[in-house]
């Protein structure tokens, strides 16, 4: 008899104290949250690295600017209002349309302009923001998603979160919004997860709610085997981010535009740890690798070659081998 | 590198608490268990007045207690002088100071062993009293009501008994009801109300005022009781049911009507009790012994700091257990130590109220936050309204459970109004913005963590020993930061990872 922690670790899966104690405590000093805790802040730095991101509409800080918008609002059809320290996907309102005076959600509900109008002024007075602080709202460009996941997406944007440890990335998965999730990427609100294999960009198996699954629960359609376009831009793109904010253990979001190409949404000091369940790894040898390493490289095209690198060797296999029944409980002793 | 330097400062930290533990219990030999060692009750009267420059004091000490033998007293006078003035029927403690301005507070500490209970207390008879002239519009009731007594009773105490259950119960007489209402039921008012009766059957009586005894009692005051004279010695009397006797742990601290604290020159009096159970030994110990490890301890303080101290010193073993719950566990609440706060104002509705009451409050002021969303308030001004709602539900549970006859439903004041307007708050956000299903399973993990707590923090056995041995909380401090390193699973991952060991 192997006890599931045995099976847990041999997986190289790390929990939340692990991650805790180890790679945030360890790697990302608090003094650098808040230039990710602000999506404001992250916004300009990227702008002046010369990373894409999704074009700024308006920003609003004070209560009083509120009366204007819907004058400054006339000329986009379609925009997102987003908290800018917002955690967890929590105050995002996507519009992708209007009818008369109304606006439309990504869900198809209608809103009108005092909903949107509540709505900011709760982002305002730090609703959605960590500790309850005041905030800003920021109107921002609603992707227009690139049509390749479209069957295996219901409502809002699929985005891809890759992990990146050190700048060099470790993990990537394709984050599906579902019916549960309102047309949010976010998992913990019930969107799908799908791996991402590192090197060649194709997608394995999803899981949701922590549970795996083979096919999007709304289209119905099989999550695996699609090819993200553009993988190695998106690569790229991730491991730059790691120059912006210098934090170790970094979550970075991107979206793939239409138009625009990947645009790099937000980045995270605080990512998850599904991805390791949606891409049926777990993140320790990847982490433990990097750590070991004494330097790692400045610019940012050899960490993905880096990557790649320790990512070519033969895969450990996802679980122990060896004798095991199918019985499993939910709390071990 | 900071691994070993966290085990080697828990490893100094335990070392620490447990040698000091063990010093202790050896070398001081102070008990490491209550056993069935004679309790000791230590109870401290706290004299507060406002003072105006010259000030006499007055407090009436008690100067027999009957069923109690008194081991010890003393005063804390600060600046005051004091002197003791003893005759065969009280004792008084006078403190006097030329020149005092502001709050002032006297304390005297009793400490007394209990021993068997008493019935009666001998006393100078002090004269048959004069019949007293009752207004005409009592005066044939109550002469009706004292034949009508003295038909069916054979002596002072069976008339006395007889007399008091009528004059609570009887609801046939309005003028007697009248009587009833006029002082309200088992105050000094009311005390007054049956010697004034008892006058008329020519029966000495008098009021006394005495001590429930409590463990942990903060602000106790005292309580009258009616004596009477029969011709041999003084019998007390409950004055609401009429039975013969002191209630049990009662402590007998003065007779007489005029008030046990007098203040020339102050203004305010106030004189409040803190009631302590102790161990004799522990007591001695604290006497008697020279170390200063003793008399730098929690029983060097005085007692009502010492009551505070024993609900203070279980708030980190409360903690811990949060710890180990969240970070061992993976339990989810809302705010991280929301619960041991809750688990604290269990300690006084007990824990079924407790329990009823939190579930109460949440669930209507949760409904009401749903209305007010409607509203479309700021975040400030709906959190204040939230708190405003949280109180007067509050005051109306208090009202309609105390309408009902439940006392324990006044207890709900004393929950933390602010946590749970927060809780409230926090719970509604999660409502709209995860479900209710993640909502409520924070609200129950929330609750399910307040009961833990409040179950460890009230083991009779922990509190004692950390009350005398609060190094122990050094270890519990050492535990802790081992926690803040453990890198495991929690027990929860393993369900949420479910799919990478399940799978065959």
């Amino acid at each position: 008899m192997r006890w599931p922690w045995h099976r847990l670790h041999e997986a190289g899966i790390i929990g939340m104290n692990e991650r805790n104690g180890l790679y945030i405590a360890g790697f990302n000093p608090r003094r650098l949250y808040p230039l990710v805790d602000d999506k404001l802040r992250t916004k300009e730095l990227a702008l002046d690295a010369g990373i894409a991101v999704p074009p700024l509409y308006h920003e609003v800080s004070i209560e009083h600017e509120i009366n204007g918008l819907e004058q400054t609002l006339q000329g986009h059809e379609s925009f997102v209002v987003k908290p800018a320290k917002g955690a967890g996907g929590d105050g995002i309102v996507v519009i992708t349309g209007r009818q008369g005076k109304d606006f439309i959600r990504a869900s198809g509900a209608r809103m009108s302009f005092d909903d949107l109008a509540h709505h900011i002024s709760n982002i305002l007075s730090g609703m959605f923001s960590l500790g309850g602080l005041p905030d800003r709202a920021m109107i921002e460009y609603c992707v227009q998603f690139d049509p390749v996941f479209a069957s295996i997406s219901y409502q809002g944007v699929p985005d891809i979160r890759t992990l990146v440890f050190r700048g060099v990335p470790v993990a990537a998965m394709l984050r599906l919004p579902t019916r549960a999730s309102d047309g949010k990427a976010n998992l913990h609100q019930g969107a799908v997860g799908v791996g991402i294999d590192l090197a060649s960009g194709r997608t394995l198996q999803g899981v949701m709610h922590n549970a795996p699954i083979d096919h999007h629960p709304d289209t119905l359609h099989s999550v695996g085997d699609f090819t993200v376009p553009g993988w190695d831009q998106v690569l790229l793109l991730a491991a730059q981010c790691y120059d912006l904010a210098r934090l170790g253990y970094l979550g970075v979001d991107i979206v793939l535009d239409r138009d625009k190409g990947p645009l790099v949404l937000e980045l995270n000091a605080r990512p998850g740890l599904a991805i390791q369940l949606a891409n049926g790894r777990g993140l320790r040898p990847a982490l433990e690798a990097i750590s070991a390493l004494k330097s790692i490289p400045e610019s940012a095209q050899q960490r993905v070659e880096l990557a790649l690198n320790l990512f070519e060797k033969p895969k450990p296999p996802v679980q122990a081998p060896g004798e095991l029944s199918a019985a499993g409980s939910e709390d071990a002793p | 590198m900071k691994a070993s330097r966290v085990w080697l400062l828990a490893a100094l930290l335990a070392c620490a608490g447990i040698g000091l533990c063990v010093y202790k219990w050896k070398i001081l030999h102070i008990p490491i268990s209550p056993g069935s060692h004679t309790a000791v009750w230590t109870v401290e009267a706290r004299a507060s007045f406002q003072g105006h420059g010259k000030i006499k004091a007055q407090l009436e000490l008690p100067a027999s207690t009957p069923g109690y033998e008194v081991l010890d007293e003393n005063f804390v006078s600060r600046d005051f002088g004091l002197v003791i003035e003893e005759s065969a029927k009280q004792r008084q403690a006078l403190w006097s100071i030329r020149r005092a301005t502001g709050p002032q507070t006297l304390y005297y500490r009793l400490s007394v062993n209990p021993l068997a209970p008493v019935k009666a207390r001998a006393g100078e008879f002090p004269g048959y009293p004069s019949k007293p002239d009752y207004p005409e519009l009592y005066r044939t009731a109550i002469e009706a009501l004292l034949s009508n007594v003295r038909a069916q009773s054979a002596d002072i105490g069976s008339f006395t008994r007889q007399l008091i259950h009528k004059l609570n119960t009887d609801q046939s007489d309005p003028t007697v009801a009248l009587l009833r209402n006029e002082s309200g039921p088992g105050g000094a008012d009311w005390v007054r109300q049956l010697i004034h009766v008892l006058a008329g059957a020519r029966i000495p009586a008098r009021i006394v005022w005495g001590l429930e005894l409590r463990h942990g009692a903060l602000d106790a005051r005292l309580h009258p009781w009616l004596e009477v004279h029969n011709e041999q010695e003084w019998l007390p009397f409950n004055p609401i049911t009429g039975e013969q006797g002191y209630p049990d742990n009662f402590l007998l601290w003065k007779s007489g009507a005029q008030p046990a604290l007098s203040v020339e020159g102050g203004e305010l009096p106030d004189l409040r009790f803190s009631i302590r159970r102790g161990l004799k030994e522990t007591l001695q110990l604290a006497r008697h012994s020279d170390s200063n490890l003793v008399s730098f301890s929690l029983l060097g303080l005085p007692l009502y700091v010492q009551n505070v101290y024993t609900i203070l010193l279980m708030v980190p073993l409360g903690a811990f257990l949060v710890v180990i719950l969240r970070n061992l566990i993976g339990v989810k609440t809302f705010g991280t130590f929301m619960p041991v706060l809750i688990a604290m104002s269990f300690r006084e509705t007990q824990l079924l109220w407790g329990v009823t009451l939190f579930t109460v409050l949440v669930a209507l002021g949760l409904a009401l936050r749903f209305v007010l969303e409607h509203l479309k308030l700021l975040l400030v001004p709906r959190l204040a309204a939230v708190l405003i709602i949280v109180i007067l539900l509050m005051l109306g549970i208090s009202i309609a459970s105390y309408r009902l006859g439940f006392d324990h439903g006044l207890s709900v004041a004393l929950f933390p109004m602010v946590i749970l307007a927060m809780t409230i708050e926090r719970m509604s956000i999660v409502w709209e913005e995860h479900g209710a299903y993640e909502a409520v399973i924070q609200g129950f993990g929330s609750l399910v963590v307040a009961i833990m707590a409040y179950l460890v923090m009230n083991i009779g056995q922990l509190q004692y020993m950390v009350g005398l041995f609060p190094e122990l909380l050094l270890v519990v401090l050492a535990a802790t930061l081992l926690m803040g390193r453990y890198t495991g699973y929690r027990l929860t991952e393993l369900w949420r990872f479910r799919s990478v060991w399940m799978k065959p």
